[in-house]
């Protein structure tokens, strides 16, 4: 099913030859060192799942730890509470920064991008390449930090100052965490890189007829995040540095007088809370920059399995860049209980309970596509469906913590946790799966199983649910987050059978992730082919062959003459015309 | 497959919502006098957003199963770009919601944290360190007594722990102790401290946490209700032993407060 025919009118509208680098010889530059961004693409989703498997295994062992501390594990032996701690920060850090942030940008975003706007590569190769590249020695250097002395760091995600600031602090607290910081000051180099080029790309590269309000909501999402992210690593970048320096040369940004084991240090006048302020402004768009993505393939598979128009594509598109504009405005409210002024919670309140308003959109507008639609539910398309459904349930704890008022209770507990987990780390996770399922085919030539995507699917969704929903009732019960025995503290005794719960749920998905790589691995080798466009949908990279040829188009440039979701056209030949077919407006 | 989806969704939705609404896990019994306020915007806040989220979900898991694709037979999709007037009234309406809530809690707020503590307030200072809370009584003088970071002695526990600089008379009858006493029925006027790194100090019971913050000085005031023991929690991330740093607040009676503090103040001559 070779549906370029359709599409015949692009290959003859024009054959001029924008972007010539040759077709690479030899495996090391075709496939180590390459310039083509869909093997970069590729590199980068390979990246980013070592990354996801080290998380997970990772957060296995902290369930493990939490219900039986005294276990003797092979291999890893027994897990001590300061290691539970080194867990918490490996893990956290890895999801977001090497999962989140790598496989829906610098994965399908590098992937998909160009060719969704008819463009034969990125802007700049070189910069593309260096940009993974980069992205790779900071990994590396994540993972040292668990090899070094004392081990890997116990500050958290979020290495607040003088725990992250001062050797003395805690094991981890020396070599491992000069690591840390210097793993994310290199990783915020690499994704400065990359945003650059996706934004010099979205504006640069377009296709003829590609106009701005004819761009994918994916190509929109990149773009979106891309700015977001040019805007916030290099604040994270530039606290990095300044944490470098306070632990390394003395200086006392973030540190102020202060004793540790009875041992005067020898700081002052440094700010604790100068630390959360960057790291927040550049925190809060980072959880818009994992969801975006997201959102954008949530809304490109759900039009094209329910056969229908997206629901309100300029209100998605504004809510996006609502979204993106509002969340560098709300970084204060990670920071109500922190002793910044009580005066200032009242606007970072106020601006987060708006950014909700755009969120909520999104939703409705989600469940407009697919009012009156008629849904094929093959994978992509449920866990597009479960995307929104863990949105919604992740996004209604938010107004609760967005109050000051209720953040006394809340802060710092579970609540935020589950919170958080559903909407940023389930959800996204949701889009990466719906993303992997859809795109598999025209990635690597082939389809994937879908008995198998869709047990995958069954056992993800209710196991995320299961173990995440629980943790709001702990949260609401007073459970602080970041505890590695349950024992000390009495009121948290009656919640241990709820912990049991969660870790037995845990294992349950943890072990269906297995049946995804099987599935993924041996559809690559063994899985039938992929047509051209297997899933009869209307975006440019569905027009040419699978997988594309070096240059995308084969020597073409396609011509764009329809927006991005025209499905179910009335009067139109199929039931979807594709953006480079004749104009709608033409055709009846 | 549309079918399937619609009962998961509606499973996990009821499962979720029964749990909410049984509530076996709760917030803890509230001892203190903004309690009542803050679980009144709690379960309000709790109401409107299980609406939402039970209408939310139920609608994505119908929509699945009625709009299914059902072959030949089915109608046509409805092939529309959107509507207009229901964007905005959506919009509108979960703004008015939301910004509504957010007014309602914001007066709480400002009771808790704009107005400063009463001038019958009893004065504690709390210090948090690795991995202890100490609490501090300016005694008879109402002063506290200075502190000094360079005697600060953590093996050495209470006064030495804190740095308490015992050749300023004002510290001379500062009483420092590992349990906190409060009397009943008055304002707590709490000065946080933190010694090493950030500590949050954290009383479920109370609907109370504020960080201790190393350079800072935080001020706050609480109200204690009810007479009973009460446990203390720290809420942030502080080290090896941050789920083991817990203590004690006993609330007790304005009497056996006062026969507290002067059996600590005789302990000291
Ligand atoms: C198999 C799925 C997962 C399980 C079982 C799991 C479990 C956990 C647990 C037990 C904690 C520690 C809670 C605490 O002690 O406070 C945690 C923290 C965290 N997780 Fe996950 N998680 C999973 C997936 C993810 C994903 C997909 C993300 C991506 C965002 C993520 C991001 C985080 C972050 C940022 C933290 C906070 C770390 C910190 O406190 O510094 N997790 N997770
Ligand atoms: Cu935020
Ligand atoms: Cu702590």
């Amino acid at each position: 099913m070779d549906r370029r025919a359709g599409g015949g009118e692009t290959i003859m509208a024009t054959s001029e030859v924008v972007h010539a680098h040759a077709g690479p010889q030899g495996f090391i530059r075709k496939y180590i060192f390459s310039l083509d961004h869909k093997v970069i693409g590729i590199q980068y989703f390979f990246l980013a799942l070592t990354a996801v498997w080290v998380g997970m295994f990772l957060s296995l062992l902290m369930r493990i730890h939490l219900i039986w501390p005294q276990v003797n594990l092979p291999i890893v032996g027994h897990i001590q509470p300061e290691t539970y701690l080194s867990l918490l920060t490996m893990h956290g850090t890895i999801m977001v920064f090497f999962v989140l942030t790598t496989a829906p940008q610098g994965g399908f975003g590098n992937y998909f991008l160009p060719i969704q706007i008819g463009a034969p590569d990125m802007a700049f190769p070189v910069l593309n390449m260096l940009s993974f590249w980069t992205t790779f020695v900071a990994f590396v250097v994540m993972l040292a930090a668990f090899f070094v002395t004392g081990g890997a760091p116990l500050h958290g995600w979020t290495g607040y100052p003088p725990l992250s600031a001062v050797q003395s602090t805690g094991p981890g607290e020396g070599l491992g965490a000069d690591l840390w910081i210097t793993s994310i000051a290199i990783f915020c180099a690499a994704s400065l890189m990359g945003a650059l080029n996706f934004i010099t790309t979205t504006l640069d590269l377009r296709a003829k007829g590609m106009t701005l309000m004819r761009m994918p909501l994916t190509v929109w999402s990149w773009f979106i995040t891309a700015i977001l992210g040019l805007l916030a690593f290099g604040v994270l970048l530039s606290a990095g540095i300044l944490l470098l320096m306070d632990r390394n040369l003395g200086t006392s940004f973030f540190v102020p007088v202060i004793v540790v084991n009875g041992q005067l240090m020898g700081h002052k006048g440094g700010s604790p809370l100068l630390w959360q302020h960057l790291f927040w402004f550049f925190g809060h768009p980072e959880v818009y920059i994992a969801i975006l993505p997201g959102m954008g393939v949530t809304s490109q598979i759900l039009s094209t399995f329910a056969r229908k128009p997206i629901f309100g594509y300029r209100a998605m598109v504004y809510a996006m860049l609502g979204i993106g504009f509002l969340g560098f405005m709300v970084w204060g409210h990670h920071m109500f209980m922190s002793g910044m002024s009580p005066y200032s919670a009242f606007a970072f309140s106020l601006l987060t309970m708006a950014i909700g308003v755009p969120s909520a959109i999104k939703t409705f507008n989600w469940l407009g596509t697919l009012y009156k639609g008629r849904i094929r539910f093959y994978t992509p398309m449920l866990f597009a469906v479960g995307f929104v459904s863990l949105f919604v349930s992740g996004g209604l704890s938010g107004p609760f913590l967005a109050q000051p008022t209720l953040d006394i209770p809340l802060h710092d507990t579970y609540f935020v946790v589950g919170h958080f987990h559903l909407i940023m780390g389930v959800a996204a996770i949701f889009g990466i799966f719906a993303a992997t399922y859809y795109w598999f085919p025209k990635m690597f030539g082939r389809m994937m199983n879908e008995g198998l995507g869709k047990a995958h699917f069954w056992l993800t969704f209710i196991g995320t649910y299961a173990i995440f929903m629980p943790m709001h009732y702990l949260g609401m019960a007073g459970h602080p987050r970041r505890y590695s025995q349950l024992t000390e503290v009495a009121y948290l005794h009656n919640l241990i059978p709820l912990q049991t719960f969660m870790t037995y749920a845990a294992f349950i998905t943890i072990g269906a992730q297995f049946i995804f790589v099987i599935n993924l691995f041996w559809s690559m080798l063994k899985g039938p082919k992929a047509a051209d466009n297997p899933w009869d949908a209307t975006t440019v990279e569905w027009t040419t062959a699978t997988p594309p040829p070096h240059d995308n188009f084969g020597g073409q440039t396609p011509v764009i003459h329809n927006g991005p979701y025209e499905y179910g056209v009335p009067g139109a030949a199929r039931d979807f015309v594709m953006q480079t077919d004749p104009a709608v407006g033409a055709a009846h | 497959m549309g079918l399937a989806l619609l009962a998961v969704i509606w499973l996990i939705t009821f499962v979720s919502t029964y749990f909410f609404i049984w509530h076996p896990w709760w917030l803890p019994a509230g001892v203190s006098a903004s309690a009542a306020a803050i679980d009144h915007q709690f379960v309000t806040t709790y109401i409107l957003m299980g609406i939402v989220f039970v209408l939310a979900q139920c609608s994505l898991g119908l929509f699945a199963w009625q709009y299914r694709d059902r072959g030949s037979s089915a109608p046509p999709v409805d092939y529309s770009h959107g509507n207009t007037t229901m964007e905005i009234v959506w919009t509108v309406l979960t703004g008015v919601l939301f910004v509504g809530l957010n007014l309602m809690g914001s007066k709480i707020w400002a009771a808790e944290r704009f107005e400063p503590a009463q001038a019958s307030a009893v004065p504690v200072e709390v210090t948090g360190m690795q991995f202890a809370w100490y609490f501090r009584y300016p005694g008879p003088d109402g002063k506290f007594g200075i502190t000094n970071p360079k005697l600060m002695d953590p093996s050495a526990g209470s006064e030495a722990a804190i740095g308490l600089d015992t050749s300023d008379p004002a510290a001379k009858d500062d009483v420092v102790t590992g349990t906190m006493f409060l009397p009943v029925n008055r304002q707590v006027d709490f000065t946080l401290r933190a010694v090493d790194v950030i500590h949050s100090f954290f009383i479920p019971n109370m609907r109370f946490k504020q960080d201790a913050v190393p350079g800072l000085a935080i001020h706050m005031h609480v109200t204690p209700t009810q007479i009973g023991d009460y446990e203390i929690a720290c809420a942030e991330l502080c080290g090896l032993g941050h789920y083991k740093m817990h203590g004690m607040v006993k609330v007790v009676s304005q009497e056996d407060f006062d026969k507290w503090i002067a059996a600590r103040e005789a302990e000291k001559q």
